[in-house]
């Protein structure tokens, strides 16, 4: 154990370190972009009938594809990675954001008008705190995803926890699977947790009693 | 490519799938019945789940060595989830009074799960299981880091001799397959609730 981390730990922590910043940085761009989209399509709901199903096709994509093809194009540099993580973190978010936004009942949105808010007033007042709960279930399944995907970083040889398991794997050395394997597991559990600690945080103080 | 390894793949995620309702079906059944469980199982199948995948393989792999065995234990406990949680779910969300309704006519704990609450509950669990397939479709690309071969094998060697025409060739396959199986279950789906509405709306008239 202490002669793997004289030889190893290192390198453990710089891969750690890769591995969060290729997540983080690529989850809050794919949350940003899913925001957006995921309003401009609540307020066309005739177009968003033909986009969503499309949406749900191209998550059927696995991300080794986008990285493989962004790889072809783009070379061996992080902003594959990032780019090819960050489309595939779109798509959750996406989803539930519209999902979201259009399960916001009507009575609520009537109110809001009869209080004489201007729509843009609704939209961040009303109806984003409503469907933030369920966007937050978007972004914790998109950050899990992103977690398990990001491993295949090493596969075009730009780091990160894969590089343990990668190299583990290949030259069938258990101890190497397991120190990239158990990091990578953590912190998905953990950002998971820390996700949906936010998701009860940020249930509208009025509706909290509902909801329990 | 050839059709080999598009059976090969169909045939992993298959295999797996049966298991995963084998086991997760009863798991999901106990999570009903036994609340002092409940907690433990539904919790456990939802860590599987947050587990990379190439992570539980992994270390499935140090256990079982490289190879299709392992692939098919990975698959499995990564589908659990849905198929456990709608078991619980579907169970659980059965209309009270029929269940009142079964244990007044004297039917036994296990007579009433078998002929009145898994019947009722089965619409919701077919939903799992479809997530489920859905799912193990795509991630059984990763057999192929761990010696199981299937489509992953084909896009992998695509990337590595940067030949785009194979990726895109095993990509398509891979969409391919999982839409065909979604929408198929989808509609045997939507005739499952469709039977069980019509049920009610019988039974409120009567």
């Amino acid at each position: 154990m202490m002669d793997f981390f004289m030889k190893y730990g290192n390198k453990l922590i710089t891969a750690i370190i890769t591995h969060l910043v290729y997540v983080l940085v690529s989850v809050s761009i794919g949350f940003l972009i899913a925001l957006i989209l995921g309003i401009l399509l609540s307020r066309m709901p005739k177009l968003s009938k033909l986009i969503l199903p499309l949406i749900s096709v191209f998550q059927t994509i696995p991300g080794i594809v986008f990285i493989g093809i962004l790889f072809l194009y783009l070379g061996m540099i992080p902003t594959t990675v990032v780019i090819a993580l960050t489309i595939y973190a779109v798509f959750p978010i996406l989803k539930n954001t519209y999902t979201g936004l259009l399960e916001v009942s009507e009575e609520y949105r009537d109110a809001a008008k009869g209080c004489g808010m201007s729509p843009i007033q609704i939209l961040f007042r009303v109806e984003l705190p409503l469907a933030l709960p369920t966007i937050i279930g978007g972004l914790r399944m998109s950050t899990i995803y992103i977690v398990s995907w990001a491993v295949l970083a090493s596969m075009i040889g730009l780091g990160g926890l894969g590089d343990f398991i990668y190299i583990g794997v290949s030259t069938n050395n258990n101890t190497l699977i397991i120190a990239g394997a158990i990091p990578s597991a953590l912190i998905a559990v953990s950002l998971g947790l820390l996700i949906d600690v936010l998701r009860k945080r940020v249930i509208p103080k009025g509706l909290r009693r509902d909801m329990l | 490519m050839n059709a080999n390894v598009v059976f090969e793949h169909l045939y992993i995620v298959l295999i797996s799938m049966a298991a995963t309702i084998i086991i997760g079906l009863p798991l999901g059944i106990l999570a009903y019945t036994n609340k002092r469980v409940r907690k433990v199982i539904l919790w456990t199948v939802d860590l599987l789940q947050t587990i990379p995948a190439l992570a539980l393989l992994g270390i499935i792999m140090v256990l079982f060595g490289a190879g299709k065995l392992t692939v098919i234990i990975g698959l499995l406990l990564y589908s659990l989830l849905p198929v456990v949680q709608n078991t619980f779910l579907g169970l659980d969300n059965v209309d009270p009074a029929i269940k009142e309704a079964a244990r007044g006519m004297g039917m036994s704990k296990v007579y009433r799960l078998i002929h009145v609450e898994l019947p009722l509950a089965f619409p919701l669990i077919f939903t799992g299981i479809r997530i489920a397939t859905v799912t193990a479709i795509g991630v059984a690309v990763f057999a192929t880091f761990v010696g199981g071969g299937g489509l992953g094998s084909v896009i992998y060697r695509g990337i590595h001799i940067q030949n785009m025409q194979l990726i895109l060739s095993g990509t398509l396959s891979l969409m391919g397959m999982a839409v065909l199986f979604d929408s198929i279950m989808a509609m045997i789906e939507k005739k499952l609730y469709c039977r069980e509405n019509s049920v009610k709306i019988t039974n409120s008239k009567s």
